[in-house]
């Protein structure tokens, strides 16, 4: 399988954690990311804030660059991992295909630099849709040495993968399942987790942080409450704001949480038995170690089935255990 | 609805018709607020802010031009799209508060807000990529937070050497290889977004 692939800023540095999983993983599924020759930023949530043409202009350029690039195969497919990427480039192509003028002056736009983008002509997609819907649950299965048995799981989507769904998305917006059933393929034990698709804050940590920890805090708090040993994530921006701002947190309002916040390409490569280092583990703020170090070679026990009460009991519950 | 939309486009005689003149892309509906409430239920920076989404269409509507531009709401958006998933009406509120960003920005009316960082902020973010054709966080970070929060500065010059300590961050921005051909389409792009604004289309 070959795709073309946008890495965008974060995964350069900040996220280098994510790209080098990422490749790891895709060299064991014999997955090919022809990575888009001299992609630009995307802009974030930043460029529009301020001027809009322009901001999809420079969405656009990735998009041409992409567009040109023959050997992506899979019908011109772009796999962008960070989902800020991968919403500025599903919305440009959405809306330049929904309105001609706005692909026109687009274009005029390119134009100037010697390019131009056909609306549509390339698909977007987020990674985590190529390793679950293209490769499959059952390919990834097949490739698990090292099962991550004993290690529980918060599974945690944010919202940009899910909402607003532009193109092909397949995702509830509201409670996605996907990255939930991918972990269990790893032999993770994955806990409810009611806020996996609310919000890290985004950009609030650097405008309004009160905002931004108060939002933080709320996923923290969650993960706790049902004994998560590790969030796992898909976007650099929750990572940084979760695990970055995690200290933050504790400091602000008198809590103790150590909870790692993992990418989900980590996972999958332990449980491919690749290297840790080779996954960039060991670059995050609060330490994954204690939590890894809770897997376990054998599946954990299922829970021994209650007796059934004998048939003339009253029916009251059964209080006798753990008491 | 899109064909009176697309009149309305033409020539904004009222506040609304400027802000949805000043979205491009798809419709953004903002006509069709029922004023249900559902965006500000959903909203997670909704106690945050001066106006719920619903509240600030409803002042849309009534001409308050000054007021909309003026309130906290667009800048406490944390672009979720919780809301604009809910939404019965399908209105593009996430894309509709980054309209108003941008008008407030254009008519200087965001200082009063409790949100006066946030357009230095994104300003800051793409002077950098304008240049570089790259985002480059160091860069970003000191020179802004020097400038906001002198002393918040303190407490992220630690944040930002955990970063460094980790490999999580460049000392020295990269610069793309075709930056004056980004330069020269992002150049053309502002052009053509100053001009169409006059008459009421494009940005
Ligand atoms: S959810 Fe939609 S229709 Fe309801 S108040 Fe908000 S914008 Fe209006
Ligand atoms: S997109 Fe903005 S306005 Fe809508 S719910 Fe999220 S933060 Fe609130």
């Amino acid at each position: 399988m070959k795709y073309g692939y946008y890495p965008g800023c974060s995964l350069e540095r900040n996220a280098i954690a994510y790209h080098r999983s990422a490749m790891a993983v895709a060299d064991a599924l014999d997955i090919e990311f022809v990575e888009v020759d001299d992609w630009n930023c995307c802009g974030a949530t930043e460029y529009i804030s301020i001027d809009a043409l322009p901001a999809y202009a420079l969405v656009a350029r990735n998009l041409a660059l992409a567009s040109q690039q023959k050997q992506n195969g899979n019908g011109n497919q772009l796999v962008a991992p960070c989902s800020a990427c991968y919403l500025n480039l599903q919305k440009t192509n959405h809306y330049m295909a929904d309105s001609p003028e706005l692909a026109q002056q687009v274009n005029t736009a390119l134009q100037a630099g010697g390019l131009n983008y056909d609306p549509g002509s390339v698909r977007v997609r987020h990674l985590l849709d190529i390793l679950t819907q293209d490769v499959g649950y059952d390919a990834v299965a097949e490739k698990v040495t090292k099962p991550l048995y004993n290690l529980r799981i918060a599974p945690y989507y944010g919202c940009l993968i899910v909402r607003p769904g532009f193109d092909d998305t397949y995702h509830n917006p509201e409670y996605p399942t996907c990255l939930d059933e991918l972990m269990r393929k790893l032999g993770a034990t994955v806990v409810d987790y009611p806020v996996k698709t609310h919000c890290c804050g985004g950009h609030m940590t650097q405008i309004s942080e009160p905002v931004a920890l108060d939002l933080i805090r709320r996923l923290l708090k969650n993960a706790a409450d049902y004994q998560a040993d590790a969030i796992v994530t898909l976007c650099p921006m929750c990572q940084l704001n979760l695990d970055g701002y995690q200290e933050a947190v504790n400091k602000h309002f008198g809590t103790n949480y150590q909870i790692p916040i993992l990418y989900f390409t980590q996972l999958m490569g332990l449980a491919f038995g690749i290297k840790p280092k080779k996954l960039g583990f060991g670059k995050e703020f609060v330490d994954a170690r204690p939590a890894l170090a809770k897997i376990e070679a054998e599946p954990p026990k299922k829970p021994k089935k209650r007796k059934r009460p004998p048939k003339e009991a009253l029916p009251m519950p059964n209080l006798t255990e753990g008491m | 609805m899109s064909a009176q939309s697309s009149a309305s486009r033409a020539s904004p005689s009222s506040f609304i018709d400027e802000v949805i003149a000043a979205t491009p892309g798809s419709d953004p509906h903002l006509d069709l607020c029922v004023q249900c409430g559902t965006c500000g239920g959903s909203c997670p920076s909704g106690p945050d802010m001066e106006h719920t989404p619903r509240q600030l269409f409803a002042m849309i509507n009534a001409g308050m031009k000054e007021d909309v531009l003026r309130s906290n709401t667009p800048w406490y958006c944390v672009s979720c799209y919780y809301c604009m998933v809910r939404c019965p009406q399908d209105v593009h509120i996430t894309d509709i508060m980054y309209s108003l960003k941008r008008m407030a920005i254009k008519e200087g009316m965001f200082q009063e807000s409790t949100a006066a960082d946030a357009p230095d902020f994104s300003e800051t973010f793409i002077d950098f990529v304008e240049q570089y054709g790259r985002s480059f966080e160091l860069g970003l970070a000191t020179r802004y937070h020097l400038k906001h929060h002198p002393l918040g500065a303190v407490k992220m010059a630690g944040f930002g050497l955990g970063m460094l300590l980790r490999g999580r961050m460049d000392l020295t921005p990269t610069k793309i290889e075709g930056i004056a051909q980004l330069k020269t389409i992002l150049a053309r792009a502002k052009e053509l977004g100053a001009d169409s604004s006059k008459n009421g289309g494009g940005q």
